[in-house]
């Protein structure tokens, strides 16, 4: 018996050696170790035995079924372990193949450029406000020292509506409006649409964006003015960014300046870009005339301020390199995912 | 404005300044410089040479053969031209020279014409960028032959020896600076850039002895518009060109030289800024000049040979009978110079501004002389100017002048002077200026300063107040010496609820996977047709443009809908396979007339996938994500008809639209194009729109937000099959459903919606499931079914039952 007992053993691990599946395994158990299993029906011949013989081969087969239940276990962890390893072989992946698409749209670039404008003076404490695009004669010219028959209106070829009704050419109109409404102390940045009846080219186009400052108080300084735009030319091209200012003229302001920005492509050393000039001209600037402040009831005695108009088409195409103005009001797909 | 550097060295020495650096010197100190051009700057290693002898080509019968000599060197030279003679002074491209061919440089170099040596050419005005405008003298298809008011030292470079040798320096002057539109005005800026000093010289003449007064009578009918009005006579014309210098100086400042005459009120006009009239006192019919308003109708043929049609506004110079000149803008036909006029008179004048741009702009014709009046001169240059063309006239031996004029001056001669307040001027700049240096600054720009006052020069019409004379200080000053400060005092800056709503809606778009786009605010009024809108929409009642750039452009929208369309075809048009877009933008409601029109906020959303990977539902998702981003719920989806407020509707497919409703607000309509409306903008493929309002969105939006405690007790779910009639909304379904399980209702999902074989026809079966929850404890079996049973017994009310 005790020979049967070593022979199944050895028989036993012979077969589980050959086993390759889980459900193959389970079936050598139930062989060996079930109910009807080997081991068992040998057992069952444990009363033939002598006395003294039944305890030896009752531990015997005790030691026997634990050697074989731990030979099965082992086998199943290394089973398991070659089934996984397969798996994987199997699963492997070309990483290189492109993901599935998902999709986030994309802000127009005239506007990530303009949250960008918008969070700089925010930061400064300037508002944003809103002001109508189309508008009375007098908001967009008279107010602003622009009396009817004025030559400087020559350079703003006006779409109009009525004798008195137009579509504004500048967002200067919203100085009005807000110097009229709210009292000093005033920091606004007035973003929006203005129109002028260019004929469509790859640099001008009848609809287009400015963005107006205006801050009044007493004693605002025009080297306030200096300082304010040298902080956002800062924030918007690098701390290394330097600024220039011309003597230039709009009724509204005086003293007025135009306000240069240095190449950021040759860094001031003059190239192509900035027709050897070293400098790219990027907004119109200056103190609030006095007889603006009078027309809209703020004393020019006592309060004084700036004000300033960004274009932000010139930024936008400055900042991509974007060379025909046409493209921003084009929405070709192809174009808006680039930014 | 054109400027010649050699004028300007009349008055001011800049000769140690290089060009660029005076361009740039100037531009910073106020004068903006556009550009700079030298003279023939093509021209180079062209000299004067003479011709010594003329002999006939061996090989040729229309070219011969000259000796030329260079002074250092002589040359032989074939050449074409029939006018040259031994004797003549000629220029002479030497080797490797350049000139112009047809406008454009070329290289001369020597070499053989028909077997013959020719080292260098011999040149026509035309191969030197000239006229006969330039040289007189000188004939068109031929060589230039140089006349005695050029240099003949031999050799000696062609361009200093004709005098074509001047720099010209544009300036872009701004409209309040007229007076920096003549060369006197730039020499005051020039002088006061560098602070030195100007060579100037008041304009005299000796005169004949004569009465004008018995030779002309002037009168002043409306002196608002013309405020003075200098006349002036010149006996025994000799009308000829007018000598090189003036020639040349004319050309450098862009002006073409006609006769001697003409020449003076150009050279006056480009020297004092005044613009000047010489008429031919034959045409001044009874030798009187009135200056008066046109009568409504009345006709002049102008200089230009245009006839022109007057109106009452407008102001004229007229004779006896007839206008001879409308005033500051243009002369008549008759009034010019002719080459037989005896008498000229001359006028100096000043016309009011705003009147004079009026005229030139409804006549559609602007002079160098209106562009000038129109930004407003003083009356007190007239004087000046005239004095300045009498000396001319005599330096030139053009004529004799009269030692009377006649002077009718209307002007207020009152100073105005502004307050010198240097330490306002520090406290408005930030800068801390000592008092001397602005009095310096504002003296070298001809300021007088006295008892505390500032008085302008008097061609300075600008300078009214206070800021005006910081500017000038802080422009001499440099404004790149004014310090940089950062706005003192804390200021809050917030976006307002709109800016944020606006700002999210922006956001939710672009998480949701759309593009922004950017579409113009005026369309063409076809546009309304083409989205098929009702012929009586109130939306066809568009704010219109009166001058608009062309008929695309001539409306301010009313609906934003066709701008996404036209976007949409564009990017079909592309081959693009899909698109996903929206814009944030304005519509332009009309209000009442005179009244400035409501402007909107928009949200429009479109798409198409040409792969057929969007649907009605796609769109329908899109617009519920962005409205539970926004907190906006419990609204109501209906279709759209002729019964919604959006009289877009007809753009839509009418099976496939929808309308947005809360609390009986409309606020938004979505769903498929109408097929023909796809077709009219050459879209192949199903293409979606919705358009919602912003303004009303924002008022429904639901901000308060409250926490409600996570779940404790697990959800029970029941499955319904139900068969329904295939017309009934789902949206009723639901609606029952949810009011009657009641407040354990956590949600009603539905996932199948069934319609064939299996179902009867004209019926659809509609699959839900419905979750239930309580905050106080596991819902039993027997709670669930009792809800279950009165969603059933209600369905069946509205002829919805269980599915078998």
């Amino acid at each position: 018996m005790k020979d049967a007992l070593l022979k199944i053993k050895s028989l036993a691990k012979d077969e589980l050696s050959k086993v390759n599946d889980t459900k193959a395994l389970e079936e050598l158990r139930v062989k060996f170790l079930g109910k009807k299993g080997e081991l068992t029906s040998i057992l069952k011949q444990m009363g033939k035995l002598s006395a003294e013989e039944r305890p030896v081969i009752g531990q015997l087969a005790n030691q026997v079924r634990a050697e074989i239940e731990e030979s099965i276990t082992n086998r199943v962890k290394e089973i398991k372990a070659l089934m996984l390893e397969k798996k994987l072989k199997e699963e492997e992946l070309d990483v290189t193949l492109p993901g599935n698409k998902s999709t986030i749209g994309k802000l127009h670039p005239l506007n990530i450029v303009l949250n960008e404008i918008e969070e700089i003076f925010m930061g400064m404490g300037f508002d944003v406000v809103d002001g109508p695009e189309v508008e009375y004669d007098y908001y967009n010219f008279e107010a602003l020292n622009l009396p009817p028959d004025h030559p400087a209106r020559d350079t703003q070829d006006t779409f109009y509506i009525t004798d008195n009704i137009l579509l504004r050419t500048q967002t200067s109109s919203v100085q009005v409006h807000v110097m009229e409404e709210k009292k000093p102390p005033l920091r606004i940045i007035s973003p929006g649409r203005v129109y002028r009846s260019d004929a469509v080219d790859a640099t001008h186009s009848p609809l287009f964006h400015q963005i107006e400052g205006l801050v009044v108080d007493k004693g605002i300084t025009m080297s306030d003015l200096v300082g304010t735009l040298e902080l956002l030319m800062k924030r918007l091209y690098g701390d290394d960014c330097k600024i220039r200012l011309r003597p230039h003229h709009f009724p509204f302001t005086e003293p007025s300046a135009e306000v240069d920005v240095m190449c950021f492509n040759c860094g001031g050393k003059g190239c192509s870009m900035c027709k050897d000039e070293g400098y790219i001209e990027l907004l119109g600037a200056g103190m609030v005339h006095p007889k603006v402040l009078a027309n809209c009831g703020i004393d020019p005695e006592i309060y004084s301020g700036f004000a300033f108009g960004l274009g932000l088409e010139r930024i936008v195409m400055r900042r991509y390199g974007i060379n025909d103005m046409r493209l921003l009001f084009e929405n070709d797909l192809r174009f808006l995912n680039q930014f | 404005m054109d400027l010649s550097m050699k004028w300007l060295s009349d008055f001011v020495d800049v000769s140690d300044k290089s060009i660029k650096d005076f361009c740039y010197d100037m531009t910073m100190s106020g004068s903006k410089v556009e550009g700079y051009t030298p003279e023939g700057k093509d021209i180079t290693n062209v000299v004067v040479g003479k011709i010594l002898s003329v002999v006939p080509h061996e090989n040729s019968d229309h070219l011969v053969v000259c000796q030329v000599d260079v002074g250092a060197e002589q040359l032989q030279i074939v050449t074409g031209a029939q006018n040259v003679n031994a004797g003549d002074y000629v220029p002479v491209a030497l080797n490797n020279s350049t000139v112009l061919h047809d406008g454009k440089p070329v290289k001369i170099k020597n070499g053989k014409l028909r077997g013959v040596e020719s080292n260098g050419m011999l040149c026509s005005l035309d191969e030197l960028g000239l006229t006969t405008h330039d040289f007189p003298y000188a004939i068109e298809d031929g060589i230039f032959i140089l006349g005695d008011d050029c240099d003949k030292t031999l050799g000696k470079d062609l361009k200093e020896a004709i005098g074509f040798n001047d720099t010209t320096v544009e300036f872009e002057i701004t409209s309040n600076r007229p007076d920096c539109l003549s060369v006197l005005g730039l020499a005051r800026e020039a002088a006061a850039t560098y602070g030195i000093k100007r060579t100037l010289k008041e304009p005299s003449y000796k005169g004949i002895d004569g009465n004008i007064d018995d030779e002309l009578s002037v009168e002043i009918k409306n002196p608002k518009l013309c405020s003075r009005y200098i006349a002036g006579i010149v006996k025994n014309v000799k009308i000829e060109p007018s000598p090189r210098w003036m020639r040349e100086r004319l050309r450098a400042s862009g002006v073409r030289p006609i006769n001697n005459f003409v020449d003076i009120t150009n050279y006056v006009m480009l020297e004092y800024g005044q613009p000047m009239h010489a008429f031919d006192l034959r045409y001044v019919s009874g030798s009187s000049i009135i200056v008066r308003n046109a009568k409504q109708g009345e006709k002049i043929v102008t200089l230009d040979g245009e006839e022109r049609t007057l109106s009452e506004e407008m102001l004229v110079i007229a004779d006896k009978d007839k206008p001879v000149a409308v005033a500051g803008v243009m002369g008549g036909e008759y009034s010019g110079i002719m080459d037989d006029t005896t008498t000229v008179v001359f006028e100096s004048a000043c016309f009011d501004g705003a009147s004079v741009r009026k005229t030139a702009k409804k006549l559609g014709m602007r002079s160098d002389a209106s562009s000038r009046f129109e930004k407003g001169l003083s009356p007190k240059n007239c004087y000046p100017a005239i004095m300045r063309a009498f000396e001319l006239v005599e330096e030139l031996g053009a004529g004799e002048v009269y030692n009377t004029i006649i002077d009718r001056d209307c002007s207020d001669i009152s100073e105005n002077p502004v307050d010198f307040d240097p330490e306002w001027i520090n406290n408005f700049l930030g800068t801390d200026i000592p008092e001397s240096d602005m009095i310096e600054y504002l003296q070298r720009l001809d300021f007088e300063i006295r008892d505390g006052k500032c008085y302008a020069p008097f061609v300075r019409i600008d300078i009214e107040c206070k800021a005006d004379i910081a500017e000038e200080v802080a422009r001499i000053y440099g404004y790149n010496n004014i310090p940089s400060t950062i706005l003192r005092g804390v200021a809050e800056a917030r976006k307002t609820p709109e800016q944020r709503f606006i700002k999210n809606v922006q956001s939710s778009m672009v998480s949701l996977g759309l593009n922004e786009i950017e579409t113009y605010s005026f369309i063409s009024p076809k546009y309304f047709d083409k989205i098929s809108l009702d012929k009586n929409s109130g939306l066809r009642d568009a704010v219109t443009i009166t001058n608009p750039l062309g008929e695309d452009t001539s409306v301010m929208r009313t609906t934003i809908i066709p701008s996404m369309c036209e976007t949409l075809a564009r990017n079909y048009n592309y081959r693009n396979m899909k698109a996903m877009l929206f814009e944030l933008g304005n519509e332009y409601i009309k209000t009442e007339n005179g009244k400035l029109p409501n402007e909107p906020v928009r949200l429009c959303i479109g798409g198409y996938d040409s792969n057929g990977g969007m649907d009605f539902y796609s769109l329908k998702g899109i617009v519920e994500e962005l409205l539970n981003n926004l907190s906006i719920s419990d609204y109501e989806v209906e279709s759209a008809d002729s019964k919604c407020n959006f009289d877009e509707y007809t753009a839509f497919h009418p099976g496939r639209a929808a309308v947005l409703k809360k609390n009986d607000v409309q606020f938004g309509i979505f769903g498929e194009l109408h097929p023909e409306v796809q077709e009219n903008y050459d879209i192949g493929t199903r293409t979606y729109i919705a358009k919602l309002n912003i303004p009303e969105m924002m008022a429904l939006a639901d901000y308060d937000k409250t926490y409600k405690p996570l779940p404790k007790y697990p959800a029970t779910t029941r499955d319904l099959s139900l068969v329904c009639d295939d017309k009934t909304p789902v949206a009723s379904l639901e609606k029952v459903i949810k009011s009657a399980v009641g407040k354990t209702l956590e949600k009603v999902t539905l996932f199948d919606v069934y319609k064939g074989e299996q179902i009867e026809k004209g019926k659809k079966s509609v699959s839900y499931t419905i979750s239930m929850r309580s905050h106080d404890g596991t819902l039993t079996d027997e709670q669930a079914d009792a809800a279950i049973k009165r969603v059933l017994k209600a369905l069946k009310e509205i002829g919805a039952e269980l599915r078998a």
